[in-house]
C-alpha cells in the first residue's frame, strides 16, 4: 500500500529541493550589482506614491467579485465543451442548469444595482 | 426523472431559493411579494414531502436517502423556516432593515439542512452543512449596521471556517480508510474489517465529530455560540440554534450508524463525555447569565449535550429520542426566542433578565406564553420537552450509560434553576417603569400559536411522533 505513494514522495523530495538549491544558489553565487532603478518597487512599472493604507471604495470589491465568479464560469465551460458529444444529453441539462444558476445570480446583481458605480 | 419525482421536496425547495433571489431582484417594493414567495414555497414544499414518508430508498445513484428520517427532518427543517419567516417579517421591520435577502437567505438555509437530512454520502453531508452554515454566517450578520451584528457573523465566520477545515479532513481520513465515501459501503467495510489504515479511521472519526461538535455547539466547541447568539438578529437566533443545530445532529446519523458499530465502546466513551460535558457546562454558564439571549444561548448548549445522548446510546431507541427531541426542542427554543424579539427594543435595549419584571401585568399573554416554553425546556411535564427527556434518557439507560443519565438529570435539576427563575421574574416581581409598550406581535403571533400548540401536543399525545420515528430506524 505504502510502495505507491513512494513516486508522490520522491517528487516532493525533488520538488523541495529545486527550490531550496535555487534560492540558495542565487544568494551565494549571483553577483549583486544593485541600480536605483533595480531596487525600486516596480522595476518596469508606475512610480509607487504615497503609503499603500489608504481606503478605496467597496465598489472596487464588488467588481472584481463578481468578475471572479463569472470568469470561473467560463473556465468550467472548457473541458464540457471539448468533451461536448463524450457527455450527452446529460452533461448538456446539467450545464444549462449550471448557466441557468448563474444567470439567476446575474439578474439579482444587475437589479440590486451591484454594477452601478455611482 | 423518477429520481426528481423521488427527492421532490429538496429539488423544489432548491429551485425556489434560487428563484426567490430572482422574484427579490425583480419585485418592484420591498417586502410583500418575495415574503409570499418564500412563504407559499415553504409552505408548498411542507406538501411535497407528505407521499415521501412511504418511501424508502435512495436517488441519484445512491447519493441522497428518500424517505424514513429524511423526510420527518424534511417537515421539521420546513416548519422551522416557515416559523422564523413569519416571525422575522415583523422583525426586521421593527430594525428599520427591510431588505428582503433575508427571505431567500432562509430558503436557502432550509435547503442546506434537507440536503443534510438526505445525505447517502459524506460529501453530500458536506455540501449540505456548507449551503446551511454559509447562509448563517450572512444572516448572522444581517443587520449590518448593528456593530454587534456584524461581530458575531465575523466571529461565526471565521470559526466556523476553521471547524469546516476539520471536518473535510476527517472526511478524507475516511476515505483513505474505508476507500469509499458511501455510508453503506463504509459500514460494510467497517464491519468486514476491510480497512486500508485502521488508525486513519480512529482519526477521521474524531476529525469529523469536531466539525460536528462545533456546528452543532457541544463542548469544547461551544465558545462561540453566546457571542454569536447574542450579537446575531433575534429571530436568526431562533433559527440558528434550533434548525441549524437539529440539522448538525442529523448529519451525524449516517455518520455515527456507518463508521460506529454498537461493539465500538470507545467512541461510544468519547461521545459520552462530550455530551455529559456539553450539558454541564451549558447549564451551568446559563445559570450566571443576566442577558437573556446569552442564557438561551448557554441552554442550547446544554440541549446539544441531551440530543447527543441518543448517539451515546446508537439504538433504535436512542434515535427515536434524537428525532423527538429535535422536534420538540425546535418548537420551545423558537417560541422562547420570538418573545424575546419582542420584547426587544432597538439597539439591543431589554435585554437583560431584570427587563422581564412584571411582564405578567404588563402583557399577560406574552409571559403565559412564555412560562410555558420555559416549563417545556426545563422538561417539566405535561410539555413537549419533559417526553424528549424522557425517551432519550431510557435509551442511554438501555444502552447500559446510567451515569450518563445520572449526570443529566442533574443538570436538568441545575437548568431548572433559570428557567423557573426568569418565571419568577415575570410573574412575582414588579417593573420599574410602567410606561412601557411591547411591540405589536403581527405575524410572529402565527409563529408563536403554533409553537405553543405543537409543545402542548407533543407532550400530550408523544406516542404519535414516537411511533413513526420509532418505525424508521428498525
Amino acid at each position: 500500500m505504502i510502495e505507491t505513494y513512494i513516486p508522490v514522495i520522491i517528487m516532493i523530495l525533488v520538488g523541495l529541493g529545486f527550490g531550496v538549491a535555487n534560492i540558495l544558489l542565487a544568494e551565494y553565487i549571483g553577483p549583486r550589482r544593485p541600480t536605483k532603478e533595480k531596487i525600486s518597487t516596480y522595476e518596469s512599472g508606475m512610480e509607487p506614491v504615497k503609503s499603500a493604507r489608504e481606503r478605496f471604495s467597496v465598489k472596487f470589491y464588488m467588481v472584481a467579485m463578481l468578475f471572479i465568479l463569472f470568469d470561473i464560469e467560463v473556465v468550467f465551460m472548457y473541458p464540457w465543451a471539448v468533451q461536448f458529444k463524450a457527455l450527452g444529453t446529460v452533461g448538456y441539462v446539467a450545464m444549462f442548469l449550471f448557466m441557468i444558476l448563474l444567470f439567476a445570480g446575474y439578474i439579482y446583481i444587475i437589479k440590486k444595482g451591484a454594477l452601478k458605480w455611482d | 426523472m423518477n429520481d426528481f419525482i423521488l427527492a421532490a421536496p429538496l429539488v423544489a425547495m432548491s429551485f425556489l431559493s434560487v428563484i426567490c433571489i430572482v422574484v427579490d431582484a425583480l419585485s418592484p417594493k420591498p417586502g410583500k411579494i418575495p415574503f409570499m414567495f418564500a412563504g407559499f414555497s415553504l409552505l408548498g414544499a411542507l406538501l411535497l414531502t407528505i407521499p415521501t414518508f412511504w418511501y424508502h430508498g435512495t436517488a441519484f445513484q445512491n447519493m441522497i436517502t428518500v424517505g424514513g428520517y429524511s423526510a420527518f427532518f424534511d417537515v421539521l427543517f420546513l416548519i422551522g423556516g416557515l416559523l422564523t419567516l413569519f416571525a422575522g417579517r415583523p422583525y426586521i421591520a421593527r430594525e428599520h432593515f427591510d431588505h428582503d435577502e433575508f427571505y431567500s437567505l432562509i430558503m436557502f438555509s432550509v435547503a442546506g439542512m434537507m440536503v443534510i437530512g438526505h445525505s447517502n454520502n459524506l460529501l453530500i453531508s458536506f455540501i449540505g452543512i456548507e449551503i446551511m452554515s454559509v447562509s448563517f454566517y450572512v444572516l448572522s450578520g444581517y443587520l449590518r449596521k448593528s456593530i454587534r451584528s456584524i461581530e458575531s457573523a465575523l466571529k461565526y465566520f471565521l470559526l466556523g471556517s476553521f471547524a469546516t477545515g476539520f471536518l473535510v479532513f476527517g472526511i478524507a481520513l475516511l476515505y483513505g480508510a474505508t476507500g469509499t465515501l458511501e455510508f453503506p459501503a463504509m459500514h460494510a467495510a467497517v464491519v468486514a474489517d476491510k480497512l486500508n489504515f485502521p488508525n486513519l479511521l480512529t482519526v477521521g472519526i474524531a476529525l469529523v465529530l469536531i466539525g460536528l461538535s462545533f456546528k452543532a455547539a457541544a463542548f469544547p466547541f461551544h465558545q462561540w455560540a453566546p457571542d454569536v447568539y447574542e450579537g446575531a438578529p433575534t429571530v436568526v437566533t431562533a433559527f440558528m440554534s434550533t434548525a441549524g443545530k437539529a440539522a448538525s445532529l442529523s448529519a451525524l446519523i449516517p455518520v455515527i450508524a456507518a463508521v460506529v458499530p454498537q461493539t465500538n465502546w470507545k467512541v461510544g466513551m468519547v461521545l459520552a463525555v462530550i455530551s455529559a460535558a456539553t450539558m454541564l457546562v451549558g447549564n451551568i454558564s446559563a445559570v450566571v447569565q443576566s442577558n437573556i439571549k446569552r442564557m438561551l444561548a448557554y441552554s442550547s448548549v446544554a440541549h446539544a449535550g441531551y440530543l447527543m445522548m441518543g448517539f451515546v446510546a446508537n439504538n433504535p431507541n436512542g434515535m427515536t429520542g434524537v428525532l423527538f427531541y429535535s422536534a420538540a426542542y425546535l418548537f420551545m427554543q423558537i417560541g422562547a426566542f420570538v418573545i424575546v424579539s419582542l420584547i426587544e427594543k432597538e439597539n439591543d435595549g431589554n435585554l437583560q433578565l431584570a427587563d422581564y419584571a412584571g411582564l405578567s401585568k404588563r402583557n399577560p399573554v406574552l409571559a403565559a406564553l412564555m412560562a410555558l416554553f420555559m416549563f417545556s425546556l426545563a422538561g417539566i411535564p405535561p410539555m413537549a420537552g419533559f417526553f424528549g427527556k424522557y425517551y432519550l434518557f431510557i435509551a442511554a439507560v438501555e444502552a447500559g450509560y446510567t451515569w450518563l443519565t445520572i449526570v443529566a438529570v442533574i443538570s436538568s435539576m441545575i437548568s431548572v434553576y433559570f428557567y423557573i427563575g426568569l418565571v419568577v421574574t415575570m410573574y412575582f416581581k414588579d417593573s420599574t417603569d410602567t410606561t412601557e409598550q411591547d411591540s405589536k406581535p403581527g405575524l410572529a403571533g402565527v409563529t408563536l400559536a403554533i409553537s405553543c400548540a405543537f409543545v402542548i401536543i407533543l407532550g400530550l399525545f408523544p406516542q404519535l411522533i414516537e411511533k413513526l420515528a420509532h418505525s424508521f430506524f428498525m
